[in-house]
């Protein structure tokens, strides 16, 4: 049988976006530290300006560093196109904005990274965007959800930080059946363990500071286009499908079919808000990408292990991971992701929030800091720092406890690891 | 714009300007299972260069009507139906794989309503791989990988598309996906039953333009020159590295090719 021979996702990972460099040779991503790029005569300036050529005009918009970076995750992932941020929450702003405007309405998981959280609850009100919260277990709570002027449902594919899984699938039917997209935060899985778009999702968004940078030095994100919305079909998204004041009266979805998201991204929101990524980020990024596979599968064999080590300790009350028996999307977390769920969960101390400060204290290879998807092991404690805005309403759904750490499985040698923990487990029961 | 042509409506891009038929007209022409985004660079540029532009959408296709047309030579007449329809009685023809054959026999049949011809990966005979064609007519997604696998240009599978942040062959694969099932077994069933290209080739007066890419797989090189050379006066440019896919896969390039064979008219 004939075999069309793509390049695989390893492969991908190191080269996808990117060529050697044509001048110099340079086999890495060269950091193209250029505000701006010189035109070759006034018809090319127009010619750019008015999207007849391609190329880069001014790094607010588009940066060839930043371009590898984009397309490589584009690649990955499985979309037509991506646009990289200034950070996860600008991904999460820019999709939002380029989609809605005033008067609109999101359905979101109730259990999603508090900064997500705090944009949708209390800041986009500010400029006439609602959002009502469901249970991301229950794809008919979103369905239930959803008004006249819905224009978006939402979740993370592995929640924040309880590990929900989300049925992307049947979440993504309710979306479709409304004439709606659906967006998926896909930071905790990296497009290693999940590409939401194989299950129907059609935006992807990043928050590329944790796994796919992978170390911990810059913070990043990226906004992924699946491609397959089809926003003529759904008429709700003039931004998509009527002309545009902005653009000599251009129309995305006409003028760039499947691309018709990912143009709009940039050539408004990055245009207008301005929320881009420089170039020595994207370096930074890139570096992580190029070693994605051969982390993630470390990441999740150290997790796997840990995991087990706490689940023999007698100051550990519970553990949240998708991986154990007992976990109410265990089976899903199978199907969806069978090759790890990822290198973040949480667990219960005994005695409480007392205990459980005593215990992150105790550490001494863990860092406490607020971030996840290191190369280095983190704890932190949720309701005290990144869900610290939520009401007890908002924490109870998103399945966040006073006594609960989260912890992120770094590279380290697994043996240290134990040793640490076992230690600031003893120390938080005394 | 939208056009009726015989009771059916077919789209056409006009390159983000109202089309007037009063400037000179260029009309371009999709391959296979695609529409007019492929086109999206160059048509803007012309339209923003003095002249009146269609892009497409082959009937079945984009947002145009159905049902696709099964032969090259039909195509053709519904081709100069278009141009009726438009008001246009002489065009520039830019035609595209599938496009490039359509546009060949139109311009041989229907001299007077063609004032130049650009054929981009053009090569006659245009047989289709067997396991292709079959699985094509199976409607299985394994001719859709195919299809963009030998389309687009090894080189161009690695990306680095000028358009920041585009990952082509995804967006090649979507074009496919979109179409209704049926489509690109008749586009490419079409192609392989083609036999009217070497006449056809020797009946064509006007100017003409072959753009080839160094590295297409569908339409190779070494064919697509022995096509060319069955035209009178027909021109080539090889854009290096390129394959099939070349508007998309070297944009630039295809844009610069195309701006010397059809020059922006003087007012400009």
């Amino acid at each position: 049988m004939a075999d069309p021979k793509y390049l695989n996702f390893d492969t991908l990972t190191l080269h996808a976006g990117q060529k050697p460099d044509a001048t110099y040779g340079a086999r890495a991503v060269p950091i193209y530290q250029s505000t701006s790029f010189v035109f070759q005569d006034t018809d090319h300036a127009a010619a750019l300006f008015n999207m007849e050529r391609s190329g880069h005009i001014y790094s607010r918009i588009s940066n060839p560093t930043v371009a590898v970076l984009e397309e490589r995750i584009a690649a990955l992932e499985g979309g037509v196109g991506a646009v990289a941020t200034a950070s996860g929450q600008a991904a999460l702003h820019l999709g939002v904005a380029t989609l809605m405007g005033q008067g609109s309405h999101i359905v979101s998981s109730a259990s999603i990274y508090g900064g997500s959280h705090n944009m949708f609850a209390h800041t986009l009100p500010r400029f006439g965007i609602e959002a009502s919260f469901a249970d991301p277990r229950d794809p008919d709570a979103f369905a239930a959800a959803i008004r006249p002027n819905t224009r978006l449902l939402y979740g993370e594919s592995l929640g924040n930080p309880g590990l929900e899984v989300m049925n992307v699938r049947a979440v993504a039917d309710v979306a479709h059946a409304n004439g709606l997209p659906l967006m998926i935060d896909n930071t905790f899985a990296t497009p290693y363990l999940f590409q939401p778009f194989e299950h129907g999702a059609d935006i992807v968004m990043h928050s590329a500071t944790k796994f796919l940078g992978g170390h911990g030095v810059a913070v990043a994100g990226l906004l992924v286009d699946g491609g397959q919305f089809d926003w003529e079909a759904s008429g709700k998204f003039p931004t998509m499908t009527e002309p545009y004041d902005g653009y000599h009266g251009l129309d995305f979805a006409e003028e760039f079919g499947p691309n018709a998201f990912i143009m709009r991204a940039r050539m408004e929101g990055l245009r207008d808000f301005g929320a881009a990524m420089s170039p020595q980020t994207a370096f930074y990024v890139l570096q992580g990408v190029e070693t994605l596979s051969v982390r993630m599968q470390r990441h999740v064999e150290n997790t796997r292990a840990i995991v087990d080590f706490l689940s023999g300790q007698d100051a550990v009350a519970w553990i949240t991971y998708p991986e154990l028996p007992e976990h109410a999307d265990h089976d899903l977390a199978k199907a969806l992701m069978p090759n790890g769920v990822g290198a973040v969960f949480s667990f219960g101390i005994k005695g409480g929030r007392g205990a459980g400060a005593k215990f992150i204290e105790s550490l001494e290879i863990y860092s406490h800091l607020a971030n996840v998807g290191d190369a280095k092991s983190l704890v932190i404690h949720p309701a005290s720092t990144t869900h610290q805005q939520m009401d007890a309403g908002a924490l109870a759904a998103a399945g966040v406890g006073e006594d609960m750490v989260r912890m992120s499985v770094g590279l380290e040698d697994i043996r240290d690891l134990k040793d640490d923990l076992g230690g600031a487990l003893r120390r938080s029961q005394r | 714009m939208e056009l009726n042509v015989n009771g059916r409506k077919v789209y056409a891009a006009t390159g983000g300007k109202p089309f007037d038929a009063k400037l000179p007209a260029i009309v371009f022409v999709h391959g296979a299972a695609a529409d007019h985004t492929v086109w999206k660079l160059q048509t803007r540029y012309f339209a923003w260069h003095g002249h009146g532009v269609l892009a497409l959408d082959m009937p079945g296709h984009g947002r145009s009507d159905g049902p696709a047309v099964p032969t090259i030579e039909a195509l053709a007449d519904w081709l100069i139906a278009v141009l009726d329809a438009a008001e246009v009685q002489q065009a520039a023809l830019v035609g595209h794989s599938i496009g490039s054959l359509i546009t060949l026999d139109a311009a041989a049949r229907y001299p007077d309503r063609v004032s130049a011809l650009a054929l981009l990966g053009c090569a006659y005979p245009m047989r289709v791989n067997d396991e292709l064609l079959n699985s094509a007519r199976a409607n299985e997604d394994l001719a859709n990988q195919l299809t963009n696998a030998w389309g687009y240009g090894r080189a161009a599978q690695l990306g680095r598309h000028t358009i920041p942040g585009t990952w082509m062959l995804k967006g090649g694969m979507r074009l496919v996906e979109e179409s209704a099932d049926g489509v690109l077994f008749n586009d490419m069933n079409a192609c392989d039953k083609y036999n009217g290209g070497e006449t056809a080739a020797g009946r064509v007066k006007c100017p003409t333009l072959s753009i080839m890419g160094e590295k297409d797989m569908m339409t190779p090189l070494k064919t697509a020159r022995r096509t060319a050379a069955l035209i009178a006066g027909a021109t080539e440019t090889v854009i290096p590295g390129a394959g099939h896919i070349m508007m998309d896969e070297a944009p630039d390039e295809t844009l610069d090719a195309l701006r010397g064979f059809l020059p922006a008219p003087a007012y400009t």
